[in-house]
């Protein structure tokens, strides 16, 4: 039961997430890339708020799997390498928070960008 | 003759809605059920892991769902699903894979290096550009804040 609850929760916030997105996408006609890069920045604003940890304990991969938590790692990598190393830290905190799942975008990328073929824009 | 205003109400009024309630409908099922499965994933890796830190499994959790996202665009599933679910497939993480590698698999007729590997950052550069320096500029504060 008290998972049941947890997915709900994370359904229900990961869904609303997308559906604000998708209200964006209706009413303004941005593109994916914009849209993107409001969620990741609003990632990285409620990191550096605070207001991240709780959302995150609220609703786990709800708010995670969304791309603000890709912004959230970023913020909490750059000010978690400032505690650790000073100011090299903060140049290289944020990078090395995300670089697995850079790293794994990009090798996919090539690798299935090498091996599959594009097929026709017919949907 | 009808004045500008009346004219764009009548516009308004006549031009195509873009369905609206059934968009948001699609965008927070598709959403949701991602997250869950991100949620599944992790929750199976703690399974299999039992002393992996929290940090670790939510990594390994990206990862992997990166790596599904790569792998369904390959599959040509991913941008069909894109076709109904639009912000429900955008936003996730997946939806940040399938913007790497599906430009990767349209361009990769022009050869390797001008084909696969520039124009697989069309979407998912000014991610990296602005991320990376919205990162250094919250260490650079916080390094003289702290």
């Amino acid at each position: 039961m008290e998972m049941f609850l947890t997915y709900l929760k994370v359904f229900a916030i990961g869904g609303l997430v997308c559906m604000i997105g998708q209200v964006l996408i209706n009413k303004t006609q941005m593109s994916s890339a914009r849209i993107l890069v409001l969620y990741m920045l609003a990632g990285v604003v409620l990191e550096v708020t605070g207001a991240f940890e709780y959302m995150k304990q609220f609703a786990g991969s709800g708010v995670t799997i969304p791309i603000m938590g890709f912004g959230s790692n970023l913020a909490k990598g750059a000010l978690e390498g400032v505690k650790e190393d000073g100011f090299l830290g903060a140049i290289a905190g944020g990078m090395s928070a995300v670089a697995a799942g850079l790293t794994t975008a990009i090798v996919c990328g090539f690798v299935f960008g090498l091996i599959s073929k594009s097929r026709s824009k017919k949907i | 003759m009808i004045e500008r205003v009346e004219y764009q109400d009548y516009v308004s009024k006549n031009q195509p809605k873009s369905p609206m309630v059934r968009t948001l409908i699609a965008a927070f099922i598709v959403g949701g059920i991602i997250c869950c499965i991100g949620e599944g994933i992790g929750d199976i890796i703690k399974l299999i892991f039992k002393d992996m830190s929290e940090k670790d499994v939510a990594t390994w959790e990206s990862c992997i769902m990166i790596f599904l996202g790569s792998f369904f665009t390959a599959l040509g599933l991913y941008d069909k699903l894109g076709h109904y679910a639009g912000g429900g497939s955008i936003i996730p993480i997946t939806g940040f894979a399938n913007s790497v590698v599906s430009p990767a698999m349209e361009y990769n007729r022009e050869g390797v290096f001008f084909g696969i590997c520039a124009k697989m950052f069309v979407i998912a550069g000014p991610i990296i550009v602005f991320g990376v320096t919205a990162s250094f500029l919250v260490g650079f504060i916080g390094y003289f804040v702290v």
